[in-house]
């Protein structure tokens, strides 16, 4: 018995220091995982590291907000840094679930593209969810999102992200509705209706993929013959040999953002590595490690001329492509993922 | 044993039984080896065929920080969990076996009842519940959920084998001058130990393969790895997972035989005493 | 420390005659008895308790709550109170509308009201939005008129109904919206809108997964329980290591194997297309039937087991002796034995449809959207959109049919036998 309690007592007191032990010098930075982790991991946290000696903690998440606010509301912030997609940064940021953060701290505006500049977020980066596919498996290329919608021509699995946001865009794109009107049919409830009547063409075609590292892999082994997908993700296929295309034409470009979650208890330290982050030659050596385009104008002339014109920034991807609504996204993003999660389960 | 005078009938139920069995036992049994020969692979591909012999994977679970971490999490999590369990677990089971209230019956479903929620409900209370606590993100709230999760394997094996316990050998050992805690540690422990040791193994193969309270309680600084082979086996799907399964493999065989070894050394107990 | 008890009460009985009665003074030690060892169950009791059945039990409660404008909205409610839902309010509710707005502005407390009426009706959180950037109002100025002239939307009727409805402290609604049921614009509960019904599909996929699992379970379980009952201890032990290795290893373990053997590529496809059987690979996985496979692969033991131990103590001579009497050999398997294992079969059927019921992990990484039971909406709206309180509603579904299930195995087969039970 006196043993047994003198074990309990030194396991909780190793459970405490263990809690106690997390309020280290390091800082946790949460991305969306896979290629660009490792990209981010060899342009920001490693270099970081070295410069200041703040060690990087890396996780990843799907950008699902719910921890963030858990943490926020019990004032127990464990993540310091985190990359957010446009919409939900705005989100965050009306909710309360970030710090606001002064740009001067990060850097000069004048040198940011608009959409890195926000309240409560700094940019990362530009991208861009495509059309991909496998040019060893497809005899002909696709060119559209009607293409991807084509079984007869192009027969075989298509994937997909599961969720409303893209999926919905694109159904419609490939309804024939022009990049320019697409979010206003979007908005009423008629075009919703249309978005979904047009999924449900291609339903029993479609592999579902949550993870942005799984189209490559689905697509180099084989098992899908097109899906939408992180452009860089593709690049970074491509590098490996993978014979993997991206159709630009239909391409939804947004811009990824770091947020610091309110009450982070190292927010200098983290403030501290979004300025190292938003630095011209780091950003550089972010999209020459996977083919995202920088939101510091300043990195772009150091960026290799062929490494450029695989960003989704360069003039000639930008044609035919649209960006994200996140307006549109912030106001009816909860009802259509509850609509589109009740229809894919059917 | 088929008899020499069996008919053709007797003869093709007795086969056709084994066959049959053999087969059952195979599907049970080769989808686990499969990955195996994987973890040796030396392309980046966890297919077959192979293209040749290599330690790479092994090379890359031992040196990447994520995987480290997720493995000192575990060897962390995992024993605290277990020692908490069998500790408070323990003490209760020699309560329910010799107490007699009402409602005990209620009150041992409700220690019992970790293993019958669902642990997506479990998972879902603990966080909505822990998060204003502090206690996600934290060692100390995944060790108290695993510990939770693990009682009922503690708890139902010891009230078992005590049960099963004869207590006028405390009896006499105490009318023979031993004192109480020489008694508990002489003569309860040796002859229970196997149901704790057997519950603490049980606790300690649920915490260690946990992942669903993890998901939602771990920050990635507790990332155990389940959950980082959850993150390996949806994100990338690399040989190092087959490197990872094998090590779990053998770690599990040798939980196993463990437990056999404590299964027959009961045995012999009993049949000494009998 | 048991023995201490023990040894109090065999303390020797003082000399007859002194006073207290044997019966009282031996009842006297049992209570202690009782009240010590009872102190035993008190740190676990207390742990399980605060740690587990509390969290629990709050988790309920979000499924009713319904705090987000009954907490941040009373004044507005208040002057609600009276209004017949006919026509907008009087001034007074307008008034106290936009100084609670403004009060909240800038807090968690607007983004939670905005929250909750977007889920009455998709737009009225840029409404609330909206309207807080531009407050406080000009206190001159009639609230009604500045209101409306900051969105026309707050003169119209639909708008006031919807915080009217959503102001109650506690709400049906998710609870309603668990079991595809909604109330209307008049009170009464009907059928959810047709994109929205899903629920009960899903409630009964869960149920005919886990049926679909058991049965084949059942049905490869049984002759391998029936050949190890009826084999030598030693032949039994070795087949017993082929069902228990597969036990102790990790479930993602054998998810990540049956990827391995089912995937587009993999072994399984090969063998198929080597044997002639098909010309280009079939889909095993994310669909149904990889789901079932891993399911059944990993929920194989749990059935064996029971079964093993309900077998292993059928005495041979019934079966001997109806052979002996001249019954056909299938006809006394059917008559004789098999009845006798009905209770394993019960213990282990039980046991593999409740773990099934709550599964989460394999058909998160091996099926399509398709093959998603209860546990997975619950993770969706726990992470995805942030609606604890339809979390709560469908975990209160989950862990009603689970329980009701359980109380079934408890009262039928004793609650000891759940000792092979692993969550997952």
């Amino acid at each position: 018995m006196k043993h047994a309690a003198s074990f309990l007592r030194a396991a909780v007191l190793v459970a405490l220091g263990g809690a106690v032990g997390t309020a280290s010098a390091d800082i946790t930075v949460i991305s969306f995982g896979g290629a660009s982790q490792k990209a981010q991991d060899k342009a920001y946290y490693a270099p970081f590291t070295k410069a200041t000696g703040v060690k990087v903690v890396a996780g990843e998440y799907n950008g699902e907000q719910a921890k963030v606010k858990a943490m926020v509301e019990a004032g127990n912030v464990t993540w310091d840094v985190l990359e957010v997609e446009s919409p939900e940064l705005v989100r965050g940021c009306e909710e309360g679930l970030f710090e606001k953060i002064d740009f001067a701290q990060v850097g000069d505006k004048a040198d940011f593209v608009p959409a890195a500049v926000s309240e409560c977020g700094v940019g990362i980066f530009v991208w861009s969810t495509a059309l991909a596919y496998n040019a060893d498996r497809l005899k002909e290329a696709p060119t559209s999102w009607a293409d991807f919608w084509n079984v007869d021509k192009f027969p075989g699995k298509r994937g997909l992200r599961k969720g409303a946001k893209y999926t919905l865009e694109f159904a419609l794109l490939a309804d024939g509705v022009p990049t320019s009107e697409v979010y206003k049919v979007l908005a009423t409830p008629a075009g919703v209706d249309r978005a979904f009547a047009k999924l449900d063409k291609l339903k029993a075609n479609i592999q579902w993929w949550e993870a942005g590292a799984q189209p490559p892999q689905l697509l180099a082994s084989g098992d899908l013959v097109m899906s939408a997908a992180y452009n860089g993700r593709i690049s970074a296929a491509q590098v490996e040999g993978k014979n993997l295309k991206v159709v630009w034409n239909g391409s939804i470009y947004d811009v990824d953002s770091w947020a610091i979650p309110k009450g982070s208890p190292k927010k200098a330290e983290a403030l501290k590595f979004i300025r190292f982050a938003s630095q011209p030659e780091n950003q550089a050596v972010f999209s020459g490690e996977i083919a995202y385009g920088p939101v510091n104008l300043k990195a772009v002339p150091a960026i290799d001329a062929k490494v450029a014109a695989g960003l989704p920034t360069a003039p000639e991807n930008m044609k035919g492509a649209m960006a994200t609504d996140t307006e549109f996204w912030v106001e009816h993003g909860e009802n259509l993922e509850q609509r589109f999660n009740a229809w894919a389960a059917r | 044993m088929l008899q020499p005078y069996a008919s053709p009938v007797e003869r093709a139920w007795y086969y056709g039984m084994r066959g049959l069995v053999g087969l059952i036992l195979a599907f049970l049994f080769l989808p686990i080896l499969v990955i195996v020969p994987l973890s040796f692979n030396a392309d980046s591909f966890l297919m077959y065929p192979m293209s040749g012999f290599s330690l790479r994977w092994y090379e890359e679970f031992a040196t990447s920080p994520a995987w480290r971490q997720a493995l000192m999490n575990s060897l962390i999590v995992s024993p605290l969990a277990t020692l908490l369990a069998m500790v408070l677990g323990t003490l209760a089971s020699i309560g329910l076996v010799r107490a007699d209230f009402p409602g005990k019956a209620l009150l041992t479903a409700v220690l019992i009842s970790p293993m019958v929620v669902p642990v997506v409900v479990i998972g879902v209370a603990m966080y909505i519940f822990f998060a204003p606590l502090g206690l996600t993100g934290s060692y100390t709230g995944l060790v108290l959920a695993h510990a939770i999760l693990g009682v009922p394997f503690v708890v139902t094996t010891v009230t078992a084998t005590l049960q099963g316990f004869d207590f006028n050998l405390v009896r006499a050992a105490s009318s023979l001058g031993a004192n109480p805690l020489t008694t508990f540690f002489r003569v309860t422990l040796p002859m229970v130990a196997p149901g704790i040791i057997s519950g603490g193994l049980f606790a300690f193969a649920t915490s260690f393969d946990e992942v669903v309270v993890t998901l939602f309680l771990a920050s990635p600084e507790q990332a155990t790895l389940p959950r980082q082979m959850f993150a390996g086996i949806r994100e990338n799907i690399s040989p190092t997972i087959a490197a990872v399964a094998t090590i779990l493999i053998v770690l599990s065989t040798l939980m196993l035989m463990t437990l056999e070894w404590l299964r027959r050394r009961a045995e012999r107990m009993r049949g000494a005493r009998r | 420390m048991s023995t201490v008890v023990d040894t109090s009460a065999a303390v020797p009985l003082p000399a007859e005659g002194n006073g207290t009665p044997l019966k009282k003074r031996l009842r006297r030690a049992e209570r202690r008895r009782n009240l010590l060892f009872g102190a035993l169950i008190l740190p676990l009791a207390l742990v399980v308790l605060v740690a587990f059945i509390w969290p629990i039990g709050s988790l309920l409660t979000i499924g009713v709550d319904n705090p987000e404008i009954h907490d941040n909205l009373p004044r507005t409610l208040a002057a609600l109170e009276d209004w017949d839902g006919r026509a907008p309010p009087a001034e007074a509710a307008f008034r106290a509308l936009a100084d609670e707005l403004a009060a909240a502005k800038g807090s968690p407390a607007i983004a939670a009201i905005a929250k909750r009426l977007n889920r009455e009706d998709a737009g009225y959180r840029s409404l609330v939005m909206k309207t807080a950037r531009k407050l406080p109002l000009d206190p001159a100025v009639p609230a009604r008129e500045a209101l409306m002239a900051i969105d026309a939307q707050w003169g119209e009727l639909a708008t006031w109904q919807a915080i009217h409805r959503a102001g109650g402290a506690l709400t049906p609604f998710y609870l309603l919206a668990a079991i595809d049921r909604t109330i209307d614009a008049d009170g009464n509960i009907v059928a959810a809108p047709a994109d929205e019904r899903i629920y009960v599909d899903v409630l009964l996929r869960t149920f005919w997964m886990s049926l679909v699992v058991t049965v084949c379970c059942l049905a490869l379980g049984f002759p391998v329980a029936y050949l190890m009952a009826n084999l030598s201890t030693r032949h039994s032990n070795m087949l017993m290591v082929f069902v228990l290795l597969p036990f102790w290893t990790s479930v993602l373990v054998r998810v990540a194997a049956w990827i391995v053997l089912l995937q587009n590529e993999g072994l399984v496809n090969r063998l198929l297309m080597w044997l002639g059987l098909t010309d280009s690979p079939l889909q095993l996985l994310f669909n149904r039937f990889g789901v079932y496979v891993a399911m059944v692969h990993i929920l194989l033991p749990f059935m064996v087991l029971p079964l093993y131990s309900v077998m292993k103590g059928i005495s041979p001579v019934y079966v001997r002796a109806a052979l002996s009497l001249g019954c056909p050999p299938f006809r006394s398997f059917w008559k004789i034995y098999f009845p006798q294992t009905l209770p394993g079969i019960g213990a282990g059927g039980l046991l593999v449809f409740i773990m099934c019921m709550g599964y989460y992990i394999t058909p998160a990484l091996l099926g399509g959207p398709k093959e998603q039971m209860l546990s997975y909406f619950i993770a969706f709206y726990t992470n995805q959109t942030i609606n604890w309180g339809m979390a709560a509603a469908l975990s209160a579904v989950l862990l009603a049919a689970t329980l009701l299930l359980y109380m079934v195995y408890a009262r039928y087969l004793g609650p000891t036998r759940v000792k092979y039970m692993k969550a997952r």
